[in-house]
């Protein structure tokens, strides 16, 4: 198999002199990106012209900028003629039983409490029918529609609704945004696409769980969401589970679109691998997350934890553009072994009497750097704008570090922001004092750190929560000596 | 229960404890007194397993256990507890909960099963009632902003909770306004008992008329210089540790 893949791509490379020709029914591509493998990415998901005309824009945009060196992380050159941008989803191996499962995966899913069905998909062994949540998708499915809801994947909606897609896709983070939203918006192969009609309250929290195949919507995902007037929805994103991918770069673009008096809630958490102990692979997590609060009254709040992946880039932000309008991000980022993160947020005040709320919780143990960076700025109009930001490190040991850069910018004299800053490290008392009433250290750390993310933790929905409590609890083995 | 046999241990170094001897039986209450900085809370640390303190010589036997083989949470869970004199905060983790997690740990240990909410409750509600503690209490962060009697309070809390064997109760008396003594000292009645050991770190008589003492000790310089019953607090109310203290420099300086 590995030998055949090989000559295909040698074959393949040859023939990019020559003007590329391939089999459309391949499922994989060369490695590499030019403006044919753009093409032919766009070709295999039969998209309209107009769609392949935005992707080549975006690939030439992306010709002329440069990788940012400006996050407070580390690591070596991305060869971007070293990656293969499309591979269609591919079948997962089908296992017979979960005694073929990595035992190590099996562990962790234990601790999780996910159930064994759950655990047979996530790994790919077959699942009898009545049980598959394929079907509990479709009847989810079949709910949503019933209220005018869409929800489906990206490249469904490009097929089914251009004309909300063409209108949307670019207009919160435009292609030319940064480097790795102008390379997503190039070479993005799936990802999810959310619209609320207007008044609607979505009665369940979509996920992409639920939504078929969403397990390999690859490493360049993009997801659109759009809430009209007065409606509401709360998404979540990713799964608790380990995710293992054998994709070292992910560039992902999220937009949140909230009309008047609309909401939208959007949590995260984000458990990718995050290389081992001692700093070999992981992923590269570089998004790019931002909401725009188009109307007035509206409101977008992001919730995220995150604790995989080797190196995470990423602020998820909100443009209020409408008046009275709230913006909020809550986060919890935790760092082991070698991870760096380099994450925070972007409160944009445009409109009058805006609000926005930033807490972040950085935890960082072992040899991690964990940095806080976050931006608000009150542009001119943003008459009685409103910021409150609180970013709280905790340390474990005493080799790994917590830094916190804040930008504010205020440019209306009646613009309100005020910031909070704490470092703290678990103390040896409160360690002796919870083993002294026997509870082990590994506990006590557990207990302590979900003590310290509570704040973010609440704003979680409920099943949510508990997993991602549990998860945090996981990636801190080893963590205390 | 508890045999301690000539025991020193060093903190960064300096030796704080000077060979202490001590021997307590079930049922039976013993009171230390000495001066500050005499050594009290280092013998309830090295008891309780802190690890900052290097025990340099000596054997310690609880229950039939090497003591100073087991660590921290071991020695919780076979039954000792200690009541801080600085209780310590811990932010975000509510009592309640930080008070189900050490009760389930130590059921663990014992090969019991964890109590289910409904059960941990009606625990809770009776020993409540023993020390008086008030509900909103145990809703709030563990000891963040509790004053220093609520503080104290919950200690006594959390051993009621926790039905030790030993119990070493660090100046538990201390920061209590004088009804608040009076209703703690009456928890900790309630909770002795011919199979529980108690061990209370005190500079005051006014707890000892509370909780009479089978034996009161004086540690002083990291060595216990002087053993009696309950009358020996007395005497120290009256007269001071001088008179102790003395005798002792100067059996030190020959
Ligand atoms: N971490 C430490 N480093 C250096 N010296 C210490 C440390 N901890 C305690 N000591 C010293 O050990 C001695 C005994 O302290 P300890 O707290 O045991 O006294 P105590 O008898 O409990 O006093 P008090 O009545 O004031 O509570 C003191 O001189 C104290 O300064
Ligand atoms: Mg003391």
């Amino acid at each position: 198999m590995n030998e055949d893949l090989n000559m295909l791509e040698q074959t393949a490379l040859n023939d990019y002199k020559y003007g590329f020709v391939t089999d459309i029914d391949t499922d994989i591509i060369p490695k590499g990106l030019n403006e044919a493998v753009v093409e032919l990415i766009s070709k295999k998901k039969n998209e309209p012209e107009w769609m392949l005309n935005w992707r080549l824009k975006a690939y030439a945009h992306w010709l002329k900028m440069e990788e940012p060196t400006w996050p407070n992380v580390k690591y070596p050159p991305i060869n971007y003629q070293d990656i293969i941008y499309y591979a269609a989803p591919k079948k997962k191996e089908q296992l017979n039983s979960l005694d073929e499962v990595d035992p190590e995966l099996l562990r962790t899913f234990e601790k999780l409490g996910i159930s064994l069905n759950e655990q047979k998909r996530l790994t790919g062994v077959a699942v009898d029918v009545v049980m598959d949540s394929v079907s509990i998708a479709t009847s989810f499915k079949e709910q949503l529609a019933e209220i005018g809801v869409i929800f489906c994947s990206i490249s469904e909606a490009i097929q089914k609704h251009p004309d909300l897609v063409k209108k949307y896709l670019g207009s919160v983070v435009p292609m030319t945004d940064n480097y790795f939203s102008a390379l997503n918006s190039a070479v993005f192969t799936d990802g999810s696409f959310c619209y609320i009609p207007k008044g609607v309250r979505c009665p369940m929290e979509l996920s992409t769980y639920f939504r078929i195949n969403a397990e390999n919507s690859g490493q360049f995902e993009r997801t659109l969401i759009i809430a009209e007037e007065e409606s509401y929805v709360s998404y979540l994103e990713g799964c608790t589970a380990p995710m293992r991918d054998e994709n070292q770069l992910h560039a992902a673009v999220v937009e949140l679109v909230a009309m008047k008096k609309a909401e939208i809630k959007y949590s995260t958490v984000q458990n990718w691998y995050p290389g081992d102990k001692d700093g070999q692979g992981g992923i590269y997590n570089f998004v790019t997350k931002r909401g725009m609060c188009q109307g007035d009254h509206s409101k977008i709040s992001w919730t995220q934890v995150e604790t995989g992946s080797a190196i995470t880039w990423k602020y998820p932000s909100v443009i209020l553009k409408g008046d009275h309008s709230i913006g909020e991000f809550y986060s919890v980022a935790f760092t082991n072994h070698h991870q760096q993160a380099d994450t925070g947020t972007k409160m944009i005040h445009l409109g009058k009497n805006t609000r926005s709320r930033i807490v972040s919780k950085g935890i960082s143990a072992g040899q991690s750097q964990n940095s806080y960076r976050g931006l608000v700025r009150a542009a001119k109009g943003a008459t009685n704008a409103r910021n409150y930001s609180q970013c709280d490190s905790l340390l474990l040991g005493d080799k790994c570090g917590a830094h916190t850069f804040p930008y504010i910018e205020v440019k209306n004299k009646t613009a309100i922001v005020e910031h909070e800053a704490t470092t703290s490290k678990i103390g040896e008392d409160q360690l002796f004092y919870c083993r002294q009433r026997g509870i082990d250290a590994e506990t006590a750390v557990a207990l302590i750190v979900n003590g310290f993310a509570k704040e973010v933790m609440n704003q979680l929905p409920m099943e949510f929560a508990i997993e991602a409590q549990k998860l945090l609890a996981i990636s801190m083995e080893g963590s205390v000596g | 229960m508890l045999s301690i046999k000539n025991i020193h241990a060093n903190i960064e170094g300096k030796e704080i404890l000077k060979g202490i001897n001590l021997d307590i039986k079930a049922g039976e209450v013993h009171a230390i007194m000495g001066p500050n900085g005499s050594g009290k809370s280092t013998l309830a640390s090295v008891l309780a397993g802190r690890e900052e303190y290097e025990v340099t010589e000596g054997e310690v036997t609880f229950l039939e256990k090497d003591l100073l083989e087991l660590s921290t949470e071991d020695r919780a869970r076979e039954g000792l507890f200690l009541a801080f004199q600085y209780p310590v905060e811990i932010p975000g983790v509510s009592t309640t909960n930080f008070i189900k997690a050490a009760v389930n740990e130590k059921r663990k240990y014992q090969g019991e099963e964890p109590l289910d909410a409904v059960a941990f409750l009606k625990m809770m509600k009776q020993k409540m009632a023993l020390v008086e503690i008030d509900q909103s209490l145990l809703s709030r962060s563990i000891n963040e902003g509790f004053s220093g009697g609520e503080k104290k309070r919950n200690e006594v809390f959390q051993m009621a909770m926790l039905e030790p064997k030993l119990a070493i109760l660090d100046e538990t008396d201390s920061g209590l306004d004088i009804d608040a003594l009076r209703i703690v000292a009456n928890g900790i009645n309630k909770l002795r008992n011919e199979n529980r050991a108690i061990l209370l770190i005190t500079h005051y008589q006014r707890l000892l008329d509370y909780i009479q003492p089978d034996f009161v000790h004086v540690l002083y310089n990291g060595k216990i210089v002087k053993s009696g019953t309950k009358e020996l607090a007395l005497e120290l109310e009256e007269r001071g540790y001088d008179f102790i203290t003395d005798e002792a420099d100067l059996a030190a300086s020959l």
